[in-house]
């Protein structure tokens, strides 16, 4: 060793890496979120902005306030906190006062996600626990729908948006069914062009199905998200009601229908394909996917509720430890084939 | 039929580093001046060291055998330049651990011709023969393992060989030395493989090249004579293709089971670099003395394929390329996925070394790690199909014997997860602590 050589770092290989990090990864789903977020906003208004913001506000200060403080700014900095927030928004409906969901966002990072250990360790979804939370902290606040602010332009707000926290929530204004519930409780089919761009009501992301549609093959493209488990979803969808389409069809809602109504596309790419909660395996993941396909389908043709996503997948997110456990991949050399 | 097994061609998982190769893919071999100072450690492959039959102050020849083997699992080791013997003696490795070695001093005023032998004639040699003549020429898998070639060769009675497969692959990022010797030595090559056909007794000759080296694939393939079984095999460009059982999967669509060898599917598998040294014993009389070495990566001033004599320190290396440009600040021996850093510029070149890299600030800055998703992008990289994400939590909580039953023997620690995890988890390096005081724990006494 002689003076001027440089010091030598002894920095282990592979020192070659791509170039996808945890944050990018969050982020890309925010950027594939974005179309969906916009229609919400043409929709819904200025109402959507409010509800997004505070549900992004409390989640964002859950992850401030119970973050250790020496890795404070990098957990904000992962984005997931955000992603959270977003996803929570999308999935409540627009009517919901402004401090419903400062609450659900908070809860669904502290509850979902900072009590088990922070990001990577939760068990459930936490968007989805927040969303479980207030739905049922909030029955009759949580399914009350509106419907699209149509003429009345962007600016319009829904009065149960500014409704202070813990008074009696006057609920007045007009109300309206979603296509789900229309169809469960009144057979009243919503007509498929309607429900693909999304001028339904319903909560404020699971309007535009294509343009869900559109953010999942960005997710995809970019290696984002697992394939199998959208694509399992959906499929399982689909043959389920095409095959109850086959003993009435009258009764059951056609395949198409079931796709793209209620939350199912919103859940299936963004939700059920979240990384931490869904199984890590490929063959996982395809049994997990069928989970929640055919509990969906079961909680909306033959439960009491219009909308059974949320349920189906905080469902499957428990039995994920039990999927990943009983599917791990057969290690090179070791299958039948060479034995 | 065979076009669908074209398609098939392949080994699953496995990842798509930039290859970095146009650096030097299309710079010739050359051959670095003689220096000062060399050292050979004695344990330059795997298994037992060689034993030292020179002593301190004597003069040896270039090519003059200065250690024999310690074992059956270790090889001989000859003088790398004319000189005299400084010391026997123990210095520090590349892992920091003291191993014996012998420094030499070259003679500034020897020619530096080599102490050749005639050719040696392969085919009067029974196979015992051959294998010794192999064990004593120090030859060894070039490819980076640096395993005894001659091991490989003895197979145990009843065990046929049907296949000679030869790995032009090279899979790492950065490295051209195989590619350039199949350009510029196809001959070499193509008698060497033969050699060791014949001697193995085996049908056929393959030569499996990854499909971006499409120069070398056409230049072996003007040199196969009509009455050669030699067939070169395009392999697709995919990391760790290499892998001797990832390759054997990809040329014959086999799996080799878990802890059984290439020999158990009546295959051999021998590196570029190993057939042209067998060549050069048996053609020339020339014994492991040398070899090609890529010199690259982002901090060198003028990156080249060399021909360095075993044991040049790398300072020689690095500065016959220029030295190092500024801001450089790690080495690695060997390829940028699998090789070794070094701690110091007075390393000697070995046996199994096939590139110097030299990398700045960029590829060395700490990455900042993030807890595991598991998004399942290491699983999808794994060519082994274990379940890196598993195996890299339960190294973190030190929980390693429930690390077995996850099969962490079986990996083989190419990278691929770690290349491919986003959270920048060390997943190799986890994995390796784990085997590391499985391996060398040692049990309460009873």
């Amino acid at each position: 060793m002689k003076k001027r050589d440089p010091d030598l770092l002894l920095f282990p290989a592979p020192l070659l890496q791509q170039g996808m990090t945890t944050p990018k990864a969050m982020r890309d789903v925010l950027y594939a979120l974005l179309p969906a977020t916009l229609a919400s906003l043409w929709f819904f208004g200025l109402s959507a902005v409010l509800i997004l913001g505070t549900c992004i506000f409390g989640a964002v200060l859950a992850e401030w306030l119970f973050a250790d403080r020496r890795a404070r700014s990098e957990s904000l900095r992962d984005a997931s906190g955000v992603l959270t927030g977003v996803l929570l928004g999308l999935t409540l409906p627009p009517g919901l006062p402004m401090w419903m969901a400062f609450l659900g966002g908070f809860v669904a990072i502290s509850l979902g996600k900072v009590i088990w250990g922070g990001l990577g360790h939760n068990l459930f979804n936490p968007a989805l626990l927040g969303r479980a939370f207030l739905l049922a902290t909030f029955p009759i606040a949580m399914t009350t729908w509106v419907p699209t602010t149509g003429d009345s332009g962007f600016f319009s707000i829904y009065p149960g948006n500014l409704a202070l926290p813990f008074m009696q929530v006057q609920i007045d204004g007009v109300t309206s069914a979603t296509p789900l519930g229309m169809m469960k409780f009144e057979q009243v089919v919503t007509p498929l062009s309607e429900l693909a761009f999304g001028n339904v009501s319903g909560s404020l992301g699971e309007t535009s199905g294509l343009l869900l549609l559109l953010g999942g093959i960005y997710l995809w493209m970019r290696r984002d998200l697992d394939w199998r488990i959208p694509v399992s979803i959906v499929l399982t969808v689909i043959i389920f009601s095409a095959a109850l389409g086959l003993f009435n069809a009258e009764r059951f809602p056609t395949p198409l229908f079931s796709v793209f109504s209620g939350g199912l596309l919103l859940g299936a790419i963004y939700m059920a394909t979240d990384p931490v909660t869904s199984p890590v395996t490929p063959k996982g993941a395809w049994i997990f996917g069928i989970g929640v396909g055919v509990l969906v389908m079961l909680i909306r043709v033959f439960g009491g509720l219009p909308e059974g996503v949320m349920y189906a997948i905080l469902l499957m997110n428990a039995a994920t430890p039990l999927i990943d456990r009983y599917t791990q991949p057969t290690v090179f050399g070791r299958g039948d084939k060479s034995s | 039929m065979e076009a669908f097994r074209f398609l098939r061609r392949n080994f699953e998982h496995g990842v798509h580093p930039a290859h970095h190769k146009q650096q030097t893919e299309n710079l010739p071999i050359q051959r670095v001046p003689f220096g000062k100072d060399y050292l050979m450690p004695l344990g330059q492959h795997i298994g037992v060291p060689a034993q030292a039959v020179v002593t301190a102050g004597e003069k040896v020849r270039r090519g003059q055998l200065i250690a024999k083997p310690g074992g059956f699992v270790s090889t001989g080791l000859h003088s790398p330049v004319t000189g005299t013997v400084k010391t026997v003696g123990d210095f520090r490795g590349v892992d920091g651990r003291f191993a014996p070695a012998i420094e030499i001093e070259a003679d500034p005023f020897a020619t530096q011709q080599v102490d050749v032998n005639a050719a040696i004639d392969w085919r009067s040699l029974s196979l015992e023969e051959f294998i010794e003549a192999v064990q004593m020429a120090g030859i060894v898998g070039m490819g980076g393992a640096a395993f005894p070639a001659h091991v490989k060769l003895s197979v145990p009675d009843g065990v046929k060989i049907r296949h000679l497969l030869i790995n032009g692959a090279e899979c790492e990022p950065f490295l051209t030395t195989d590619h350039r010797l199949m350009l510029e030595r196809p001959e070499a090559l193509l008698e060497g493989a033969e050699i060791m056909r014949q001697k193995l007794g085996a049908e056929e000759t393959v030569i499996g090249v990854e499909m971006n080296k499409p120069d070398a694939i056409e230049i072996l393939k003007q040199h196969i004579k009509p009455d050669q079984p030699i067939r070169i095999v395009p392999l697709k460009v995919k990391y760790p293709q290499g892998a001797e059982k990832m390759m054997i999967k990809s040329v014959f669509d086999v799996e080799v089971p878990a802890g059984q060898l290439p020999r158990d599917v009546e295959v051999n598998v021998n590196n570029v670099g190993t057939i042209v040294a067998i060549a050069d014993y048996f053609l020339r009389g020339m014994p492991l003395i040398e070899r090609v070495v890529t010199v690259a990566g982002p901090g060198v001033t003028y990156p080249a394929n060399l021909i360095v004599p075993l044991g040049t320190p790398v300072r020689d290396v690095v500065k016959f390329c220029g030295g190092l440009k500024p801001g450089s600040r790690e080495i690695i021996m060997g390829g940028p996925m699998m090789g070794r850093p070094i701690a110091s510029l007075d390393a000697p070149i070995l046996k199994g070394c096939s590139g110097v890299l030299v990398f700045t600030e960029e590829q060395t800055a700490r990455r900042k790690e993030y807890p595991c998703i598991s998004c399942g992008r290491c699983l999808e990289a794994c060519p082994y199909f274990l379940n890196p994400s598993r195996l890299a939590r339960l190294s973190k909580s030190r929980m390693f014997d429930e690390m077995k039953d996850y099969h962490v023997f079986d990996c083989v620690e190419c990278g691929c997860c770690t290349f491919a995890c986003p959270s920048n988890i060390p997943i190799v390096q986890l994995i390796r602590t784990a085997k590391d005081d499985l391996t060398h724990r040692k049990e309460p006494e009873a």
